[in-house]
């Protein structure tokens, strides 16, 4: 037992885990319906195509509240596949790895945030 | 009369160890009288009382209120008293220890790790000034008793540490019982312990290695819901510690169930 | 514990499949944001982006990851009712109704975005 590391509360885990349950919230409320409309219903001529077009998808971008939507939608849920990958991976055997998976994962994760503020504004 | 699916007889798989005679633990069956109304403790029981007297094995009560008799039945964590041989079609049914323990002869295993653990929790009402006696008890209201009760009824059986992943992957960590009953006393109005929990909780091998596997609460004979007791420990510690950013100290009853 | 563990188990099973329908609804999301970049870098550039997602490929992925998708929304309302106490004055609700009026908000919400996004 690593009973040094019981004692110690760590300060970043939580928020972490905040990240992550809030971006499990937001796919599970927000993401079905993108991926329907833009990755299946639109390709497969189920819905008219122009709500994929170049106008009428600039027209919804150039809404600010548009744009902090998608930005929530982006990049929160990232948080949750880095916690979600991080742990699960780790105990699918890589748990020696634990530190610089961590690294990657939220470091990916937090790299997509600030790469999706790039790209939307 | 109707062909019932009762057997005169059933075969057991039972796991043996023996230290001294044993280099590592080996399967070895027996075939028993069985009736309808046995349990796999009374199974055990029969061997050990006529067939076997050399096999070892934990119970009392015989009434899952002990928790001391948890065996894997066919690889699921059980109490054996409470698991009838009537319920298991297929033959020979394997009895085997607890897993995530380490053995220390035949169906016994060595549970010193969850003890401390169970310890370091501080799994009772702690005052910061005991009233004097004079003052009468500490009075509870019925709606201040159903916050914690359905996470008092733990018995500390260990089932849930043998069905949990984590616990098998991470032997540091905390685990469900323990946590449970960390937040077990943390909701009680009674108590103002919480604080002193603190460092066993919300460490990194205290609530945040939990994935939420779930199987904890599946298995427990109790319904005690080890695996909400925990989800919601982690949305009361990250609330607090958020709340701490804003206001300096955001720590009470009310913060600690988590919920809205 | 061998690295195989959650083969064991049928409910470790579901408990994998939960935890990486992370990885297909993140993939989907960065794949929408680089359709959001094409739009930035142009009306030409976007419609090369479009014509791939009709690619039997692209559909395929998109169906997988939306089948994804359901099953984290799905569970993620189940868990989270296991954890979320509601209380109506002294009494708490039963977790089957909040899950169930998650579902609805859920649903409404869905609606709301889908009319939004397609009709304008
Ligand atoms: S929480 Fe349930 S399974 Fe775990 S030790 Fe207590 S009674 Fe047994
Ligand atoms: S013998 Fe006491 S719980 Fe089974």
């Amino acid at each position: 037992m690593a009973s040094a590391n019981r004692t110690s509360v760590p300060r970043i885990e939580p928020i972490w885990w905040a990240l992550f349950s809030a971006g499990g919230f937001v796919s599970a409320f927000l993401v079905p319906v993108h991926l329907f409309v833009n990755g299946l219903a639109v390709p497969l001529g189920w819905l008219d195509t122009d709500i994929a077009s170049y106008a009428r998808m600039s027209e919804l971008i150039n809404q600010p509240l548009v744009r902090i939507y998608l930005f929530v939608l982006i990049a929160l849920p990232l948080y949750t596949w880095a916690h979600r990958f991080l742990f699960t991976v780790q105990d699918m055997g890589l748990a020696r790895f634990r530190k610089p998976l961590a690294v990657l994962c939220y470091g990916s994760a937090v790299t997509g945030s600030f790469w999706a503020v790039w790209i939307l504004w | 009369m109707k062909a019932s699916t009762s057997r005169s007889t059933i075969k057991l798989e039972v796991t043996r160890y023996r230290p001294s005679v044993d280099s590592e633990p080996h399967d070895q069956s027996y075939e028993i009288p069985c009736t309808d109304d046995m349990v796999v403790l009374d199974a055990l029981n029969y061997i050990k009382d006529r067939v076997d007297g050399t096999l070892s094995f934990r119970w009392s009560c015989h009434m899952g209120v002990c928790g001391s008799c948890g065996v894997m039945v066919n690889g699921q964590p059980k109490l054996s008293c409470a698991i009838f041989l009537r319920d298991y079609k297929r033959e020979p049914i394997h009895i085997e220890p607890l897993t995530n323990f380490p053995i220390i002869r035949d169906l016994v295993t060595d549970i010193t790790d969850f003890m401390t653990k169970l310890k370091a929790v501080k799994p009772w009402i702690i005052r910061k000034k005991e009233k004097p006696l004079s003052e009468g008890e500490y009075r509870q209201s019925a709606e201040e008793l159903e916050r914690y009760h359905q996470f008092s009824g733990c018995i500390n059986c260990m089932l849930c540490y043998s069905a949990c992943p984590v616990y098998g992957l991470h032997p540091g960590f905390l685990g469900p019982a323990a946590a449970a009953l960390a937040y077990r006393y943390n909701l009680d109005s009674r108590d103002q312990g919480n604080d002193e929990r603190q460092p066993a909780i919300a460490s990194q091998e205290g609530i945040w290695e939990c994935t939420f596997v779930g199987e904890c609460t599946v298995v427990c004979p109790k319904d005690v819901d080890p695996a909400a007791a925990l989800q919601r420990s982690k949305v009361a510690t990250a609330q607090s510690l958020l709340g701490s950013f804003i206001l300096p100290r955001a720590s009470g009853k009310s913060a600690t169930e988590g919920s809205s | 514990m061998r690295a195989t563990w959650w083969l064991r188990n049928p409910r470790y099973f579901l408990f994998m499949v939960r935890e990486f329908s992370s990885v297909f609804v993140a993939a989907f999301l960065v794949l929408f944001l680089l359709q959001i970049r094409g739009l930035r870098a142009g009306a030409e550039v976007y419609q090369e982006y479009l014509e791939r997602l009709h690619e039997p490929g692209w559909i395929a992925f998109h169906a997988v990851a939306f089948l994804f998708a359901m099953y984290h929304s799905l569970t993620w309302f189940d868990l989270t009712s296991k954890i979320q106490v509601v209380r109506l004055g002294r009494t708490v609700v039963n977790r089957r109704i909040v899950a169930g009026l998650n579902i609805l908000a859920w649903l409404v919400v869905s609606g709301g975005i889908f009319l939004y996004w397609t009709r304008g």
